[in-house]
């Protein structure tokens, strides 16, 4: 197998961009990217966007949109979506192209500008369900995702101000993040009393919607090294889509995302996941969804991962650091843009470029995971340096 | 100008379509939901192959939100394909796209058997100007309120005014797909035309006429692709994948090329290049090209240096391009005579060059065909294009 490294990132700051169109946004992301490992687009060989959702931008067609802002213009171009699993996907999407040997050279990114639709992202989310069935309801994602959070929080156990945690955690980490929206010292009771949206879930507990691009520069291995002296290594991607129908899964455990988790292990050779993986940014839009996805990714025991959040192990500092960049809680959500943002963070803490937000004992072993569709869908990828 | 990597053909694996299963195509599909239509076309992919949906490693469909009516819609897409579990990915982009990222995903050594499904459910669409006007710039031309056509009608005029192809000679390229469609059983838009007829049609927009343009059908296909020791076992008639190529040009119109397509000539080199194609004239037996209007079908065949600039259109109105002509183009009826399919029409050349190299095609098999070329383009507003070369030996 064709080895593919991670040579360069970049990413605008997440706020509601008004002045910027998505393409300016991913140009941006783009040349930030292209600049840090002194690039320029003539050498790219394809372009791969990832984009979850067209009603959002208001955009038809929404990679033709993007091409020409992705440096896609003239160059063969793909776009793909798996939903809010896309950034990482979009990792994975980059890796096929030059894994295959087709390329040297390949430019990711994600965009989404939320702000556009109005008067609220969550409007668009109706979309998302059933013609027929569900959609008479005029549901949005909270609803739904009120649903599994209880669900989850049952099974295991859990109170408000347990996963509160998560949020008090990722939120404190985002401080330090340059292109942070969101990041707060907050308190446990702060969360817990912050109002509430669709019970279990408080405001505190949710990702707020943003604006914002990410992008990675992926190389071949036989380039890798002329570009740069710390390229860091795709080592194991994986991705796995669940039934449709939410009402026939297992809301309380993402087994789609152990199954995506496993193809990317394999792939890896890592069999002791809690000890091979040193860093790690699973997909946090909600504040339980940290903890689920820790779970599912067997960083963590089943009904273990509160322990281990209470306990310190996955702060900044801990034996295992969870979500350092601030995650989607702090740093903010333009869906696919969020998670390639993960991937950005994976790249600068392997080559110990975080600046404050850098984790103490040079880790070796990043993993970034997103989770997207109708809560269905799991991707994972597996970096080294 | 082509951005591949050195080497690249002489040491790719090999990947072949071991299994093609198809649903369609009409004008109208009120038997079916598009769900249906993708299980039956599935299953039937599954039973050419020979193959139970655990046997595959992982599935790529095409789509495009609005086009399904439904945000996030890959999500729909595990179920009927048997894939639930199982990875699953969707490519935004036009059919052949997906099958060029499934080609890849088993040229990593990952995956050994993949499946790609795309399909059009067109008939659902009320508003379908609507939704292609709101593709276009936001800002620079959205408040223009056009048609979306008037962009088809600017390019056609600019490429027979560079070209020297004439009006007629775009007729015949009607006359020909349609009649071709005749054959086709799977075709829903064959009709026995002349020259008079297409010319006299209601005015879209200057030159275009309303029987140049393909209308809209629905269908689903799907595919299964397999790397080469696991097709030789699966297949009798492997169709192996020679050459792929993909490209986007601009989305802008302000800065677009409007005589040629520029996407279609970058992609077609890269496929030549993949498949070690170093005269297209020569080698190229058949092609099944997209003619989604009547003058893309002659633009297209330059640019995929088929024939010379300004030679297509005395090439069709000649016979050249006929069933049984030196080199003919759209065989099944293109989309002129099968249907317009939106995200599927790639798929649908590639399951009539596969057909047709199966020798599988019924009336309308051509004789002794060992090399096939499938192109498409993914239609207004934009400017990508995608090309694969298939071979049955």
């Amino acid at each position: 197998m064709n080895r593919v490294a991670v040579v360069g990132a970049g990413m605008t700051k997440f706020v509601r961009r008004a002045m910027e169109t998505p393409k300016e946004l991913a140009y941006e992301a783009v040349k930030m990217a292209l600049d840090s490992c002194q690039l320029t687009i003539k050498d790219v060989g394809c372009v791969v966007a990832g984009s979850a959702v067209d009603c959002f931008d208001g955009v038809h067609m929404k990679g033709e949109y993007l091409s020409d802002g992705s440096g896609g213009s003239r160059k063969p171009f793909m776009r793909h979506s798996v939903g809010g699993g896309t950034g990482v996907f979009s990792c994975i999407h980059g890796w096929m192209h030059v894994a295959s040997g087709l390329f040297d050279i390949c430019v990711v990114v994600a965009e989404e500008k939320m702000s556009s639709c109005q008067p609220h992202p969550q409007g668009a989310f109706l979309t998302v369900y059933d013609n027929t069935i569900e959609r008479p309801l005029g549901l949005n994602l909270l609803w739904i995702v009120a649903q599994e959070m209880h669900h989850y929080m049952k099974t295991n156990g859990y109170s408000s101000e347990d996963v509160a945690l998560v949020s008090v955690k990722n939120k404190g980490n985002a401080l330090n993040h340059p292109a942070a929206m969101l990041g707060a010292k907050l308190t446990v009771e702060d969360v817990v009393n912050s109002e509430i949206i669709s019970w279990p879930v408080h405001r505190l507990d949710i990702s707020a919607t943003s604006d914002g691009a990410a992008a990675i520069v992926l190389a071949s291995e036989s380039l890798a090294y002329r570009i740069t002296d710390k390229p860091v290594w795709i080592e194991g991607v994986g991705y796995n889509l669940d039934t449709w129908y939410w009402t026939s899964r297992d809301l309380a455990y993402p087994i789609y995302v152990e199954k995506a988790a496993r193809m990317a292990y394999e792939m890896a050779g890592i069999k002791e996941p809690q000890k091979e993986v040193h860093i790690a940014e699973p997909y946090d839009p909600f504040n339980f969804k940290e903890l689920q996805n820790m779970e599912a990714l067997l960083l963590a025991d089943r009904g273990k991962a509160v322990q281990l959040t209470a306990d310190g192990v996955t702060s900044r500092e801990g034996n295992m650091p969870v979500c350092p960049s601030g995650g989607l809680l702090g740093v903010g959500n333009p869906i696919s843009a969020a998670a390639v943002m993960k991937i950005c963070e994976i790249f600068w803490q392997l080559r110990g470029e975080a600046g404050e937000r850098q984790v103490p004992g040079n880790p070796k072993c990043g993993l970034a995971q997103a989770w997207g569709d109708m809560m269905q869908c799991g991707t994972v990828v597996i970096l080294r340096k | 100008m082509v951005y591949l990597k050195k080497g690249v053909g002489v040491m790719t694996r090999k990947v072949a379509v071991v299994g093609i299963g198809h649903y369609g195509f009409r004008s109208v599909s009120p038997e079916v939901s598009f769900r249906e239509m993708i299980y039956e076309s599935a299953t039937r992919a599954y039973e050419d192959a020979g193959l139970e949906p655990m046997d595959i490693d992982g599935f790529v469909t095409a789509g495009e939100d609005w086009h399904e009516g439904h945000s996030i819609a890959d999500e729909i897409t595990p179920d009927q394909l048997g894939a639930v579990k199982r990875p699953v990915f969707t490519v935004n982009g036009d059919a052949m796209h997906a099958f060029i990222s499934a080609y890849m995903h088993i040229l990593t050594g990952q995956m050994s058997i993949c499946m790609v499904e795309s399909r059009s459910k067109a008939s659902n669409i009320v508003n379908s100007h609507e939704i292609t006007a709101m593709a276009l710039d936001p800002i620079y031309n959205r408040p223009l309120e056009e048609n979306p056509y008037f962009i088809a009608g600017l390019e056609m005029n600019r490429y027979l005014y560079e070209s020297g192809n004439t009006r007629e000679q775009c007729a015949q390229v009607v006359v020909k797909n349609k009649r071709n469609a005749m054959k086709n059983p799977n075709a829903g838009h064959g009709a026995k035309l002349d020259l008079e007829d297409i010319l006299n049609s209601e005015a879209v927009s200057y030159p275009l006429t309303s029987l140049d343009i393909s209308p809209h059908s629905d269908g689903c296909v799907v595919f299964i692709l397999a790397e080469a020791e696991m097709a030789r076992t699966l297949s009798k008639n492997p169709i192996w994948i020679q050459g792929v190529g993909w490209c986007t040009e601009t989305p802008s119109l302000e800065r677009r090329d409007w005589g040629r397509s520029f996407c279609t000539r970058h992609a077609s080199q890269m496929a030549y290049k993949m498949a070690r194609i170093n005269f297209p004239r020569k080698d190229i037996q058949f092609a099944e090209i997209s003619d989604e209007f009547s003058y893309k079908e002659l633009q297209h065949m330059e640019d995929l240096n088929l024939c010379h600039r300004g030679e297509a259109g005395f090439l069709a109105s000649e016979g050249a391009t006929d069933f049984d002509g030196d080199l003919p183009i759209n065989p099944s009826g293109g989309t002129l005579g099968v249907g317009n399919l939106q995200e599927a029409n790639g798929a649908l050349k590639i399951l009539e060059v596969v057909a047709q190299l199966r020798g599988e095609a019924g009336k309308r098999q051509l004789k002794d065909v060992k090399l096939g070329l499938a192109h498409t383009w993914r239609g207004l507003p934009t400017t990508s294009g995608a090309v694969v070369i298939l071979s049955n030996a």
